[in-house]
């Protein structure tokens, strides 16, 4: 998986600036927020069902390799074909393949983040194959050679009339409603076509039962489903911590993930396959278990939880930091506080060690996630690891020296003196308005309050001896 | 009862008023307050910014300090959360939460006539997790105004070093919380943490805005 090309801070500052940005996102987060608030708190246990989803994902992560090889046999003994890629490019050397075996110089793909992980469409491009994305929202962003910004709703980002132009360039020449109807209705007109022509499809996967074989995507539009039934062939690819054990398990997380994604009380289009059926549907079926950076995320005891995720979005939603400066200043496929604990393990914390700092530590994330992945807590153990791999020597100056200074009680009153004589050119009028680097920080934006006259300890001392 | 008084760093040197108002509020009610005088920081900043270790050493200074008492009261959400949750001290707790959940308090026979809105801070909603005690506690507060606060539970954007080294990030976040403020029509803005009251604070000072960041210790030691 690709670093991401720029620090936080830096993709954030260009994204704040984009009010359009803003205020899109903004409403897109309030409306689905409240929806999803709604539809949980109407079910009475969803404790236990949060707690249920973690401890299914904690025990496939514990026990990851019994439950690939079984889904690796219940797959094949279904007819289908299972390949295991270790990084990106085996993955997507496999697709490649399987298209080229079938003379495909197309193939349509489903909406998949791990696809997009992997940056599949730019490997099959190379080798000569178009993919085209039938995602309502994916194919807009590749007609415009733009990039998710959100996991489930990728072209947050976007408005109806950047839509409508888009289209009118585009797919759609002449067209003048953006109405929403009329928008879905020009790109069903455009995708109709290419489903009814395509030999070879595109799936991710949501979840693999390794009891079954059973692979289940679960969709708003039914184009994922055009993709895995109407062509001849079917390649999916499956991040390996997507399995569940038991075929019983979905009953959890089919209840867990709309209400948590969409704020919706079932999914509306739910699909379930293994392996392949004698004149329904795909007759070939591969199947890609990728690992891209996974089992060194396993090795962490901490950080391990991460691969709990069930991409439902919750955590971006209710996120202060995502919903001001979008999806792209994450600078990877996963967004907001769930990609600000997976990507820099996925690509080392040294590739992206400034992620982990991309957050308040508000809790907003943790309350909301389905399978209770306590960001906060892995966020903290990240800036640890990123300290110990990238922090200045002047950072890790300062902060050792106020350890010190917080160390004893004396030294700690000292320093509340020399502070309080520093400031006095700086504090007029009780507040202070500027001060130096790296503290400018604060001030560009924000007064500050100046060291009190008189410390409490002070006062303490003056009043009650 | 005796309770140990843990001011935190930030309220020794930037924040006296609220300990000295903790101080009242207690004593008032016929408690004793004692100060151990070896205290300074719970080490959050540390451990919030990458530097564990260091938060360690804090911590367990802290501990030697504080485990030996039967209540220790801070009027700090963030810190208390960090010394509970994180260390495990579990004699610690926030002024609201001692008064309303192990005093039974909820009149401290305060008054002031003023439109107050309350921000719930992060820490205090979701790692405190102090429930509606605040809330009590202002209702019963005589000739105050409880107003609305629009998205309440929303982050200020302070959190720590993150105000630092992600400046037009929190920015953007103060800049919404400080037009909530001012929407709501208080007098005063006020919460559980002194840092987040720094940062509120910073933020509508820099606006040229008339309202007030004040703990909400403040409230209740006024008469």
């Amino acid at each position: 998986m690709k670093a991401p090309a720029e620090s936080f801070p830096v993709a954030a500052r260009r994204e704040l600036a984009n009010a359009q940005l803003r205020t899109n996102l903004r409403n897109a987060t309030d409306t689905i927020r409240a929806k999803r608030a709604r539809v949980v708190d109407e079910v009475p246990d969803w404790e236990e069902l949060r707690e249920a989803g973690r401890s299914i994902k904690a025990d496939v992560l514990r026990h990851l390799d019994e439950y690939l090889v079984r889904f690796e046999s219940a797959v094949e003994s279904a007819g289908g074909h299972v390949h295991w890629a270790r990084d990106a490019a085996e993955a997507n050397a496999v697709v490649v393949e399987v298209a080229r075996a079938h003379d495909a110089d197309e193939v349509v793909k489903m909406k998949s983040l791990t696809t997009d992980e992997i940056e599949l469409n730019r490997a099959l491009e190379a080798a000569g194959i178009h993919a085209l994305e039938t995602d309502f929202a994916e194919l807009i962003l590749q007609l415009d050679g733009d990039w998710p910004s959100h996991i489930l709703v990728p072209a947050i980002h976007r408005n109806r009339t950047e839509i409508r132009d888009l289209f009118a360039r585009t797919i759609a020449p002449g067209i003048e409603s953006d109405d929403p109807r009329d928008l879905a209705e020009a790109a069903r007109v455009y995708l109709r076509e290419r489903f009814l022509d395509a030999r070879v499809g595109v799936s991710g996967a949501n979840f693999g039962v390794a009891e079954t074989g059973t692979i289940c995507v679960v969709e708003s539009e039914g184009n994922g489903r055009m993709c895995t039934t109407l062509p001849a062939v079917l390649v999916t690819v499956l991040g390996i911590e997507k399995l569940l054990p038991r075929f019983a398990d979905l009953e959890v997380f089919l209840q867990l993930l709309p209400r948590s994604s969409t704020g919706e009380r079932m999914n509306p289009y739910t699909s379930l396959w293994t392996g392949v059926s004698d004149g329904d549907g795909p007759q070939e079926l591969h199947v890609v278990l990728l690992d891209n950076g996974r089992t060194r995320v396993l090795r962490d005891e901490v950080g391990r939880q991460a691969l709990q995720c069930i991409r439902c979005s919750a955590c971006l939603n209710v996120c202060p930091v995502y919903s001001r400066t979008g999806g792209h200043a994450y600078g990877s496929v996963y967004p907001g506080p769930i990609g600000a604990i997976l990507t820099p393990q996925l690509v080392g914390i040294e590739n992206a060690p400034s992620l982990p700092f991309a957050s308040s530590l508000c809790g907003a994330c943790y309350d909301v996630c389905p399978v209770k992945i306590d960001i906060p807590s892995v966020l903290l153990h990240l800036r640890s690891l990123a300290v110990g791999a990238k922090a200045s020597p002047a950072e890790r100056t300062a902060f050792r020296g106020i350890a010190w200074l917080f160390g004893s009680r004396k030294r700690f009153a000292l320093a509340e003196r020399v502070g309080r004589l520093a400031q006095r050119p700086l504090a007029r009028g009780g507040v202070i308005r500027r001060l130096p680097p790296p503290l400018d920080a604060w001030t560009r934006t924000r007064d500050l309050k100046p060291l009190a006259r008189e410390s409490f300890r002070d006062w303490w001392a003056r009043t009650r001896r | 009862m005796r309770v140990a008084l843990f001011v935190t760093c930030v309220g020794d040197a930037m924040f006296p008023e609220a300990g000295r108002a903790t101080v009242e509020i207690l004593e008032r009610l016929g408690h004793e307050v004692v100060f151990p005088a070896e205290q300074t920081c719970c080490g959050q900043m540390h451990l919030n910014s990458g530097y564990a270790e260091e938060a360690g050493r804090l911590a367990r200074r802290l501990e030697e300090i504080f485990g030996g008492f039967e209540v220790v009261v801070s009027p700090s959400s963030s810190c208390v959360g960090v010394m509970r949750e994180h260390y495990g001290l579990r004699n610690v707790f926030e002024l609201s939460e001692l008064l309303v959940h192990r005093l039974g308090v909820e009149d401290v026979g305060a008054s002031f006539p003023h439109r107050v809105a309350y921000h719930s801070t992060c820490h205090s909603l979701r790692v405190a997790r102090v429930g509606d005690a605040p809330l009590r506690l202002l209702r019963q507060v005589h000739g105050l105004e409880l107003v609305e606060l629009p998205r309440a539970d929303e982050c200020c954007g302070f959190g720590g070093t993150f105000s630092l080294k992600n400046a037009e990030t929190s920015s953007a976040m103060l800049a919404d919380k400080c037009a909530s403020v001012e929407e709501s029509g208080a007098e005063v803005c006020t919460a559980l943490d002194p840092s987040c009251l720094l940062h509120i604070g910073g933020g509508l000072s820099r606006r040229g805005s008339r309202v007030k960041a004040m703990h909400l210790a403040e409230i209740l030691a006024s008469r």
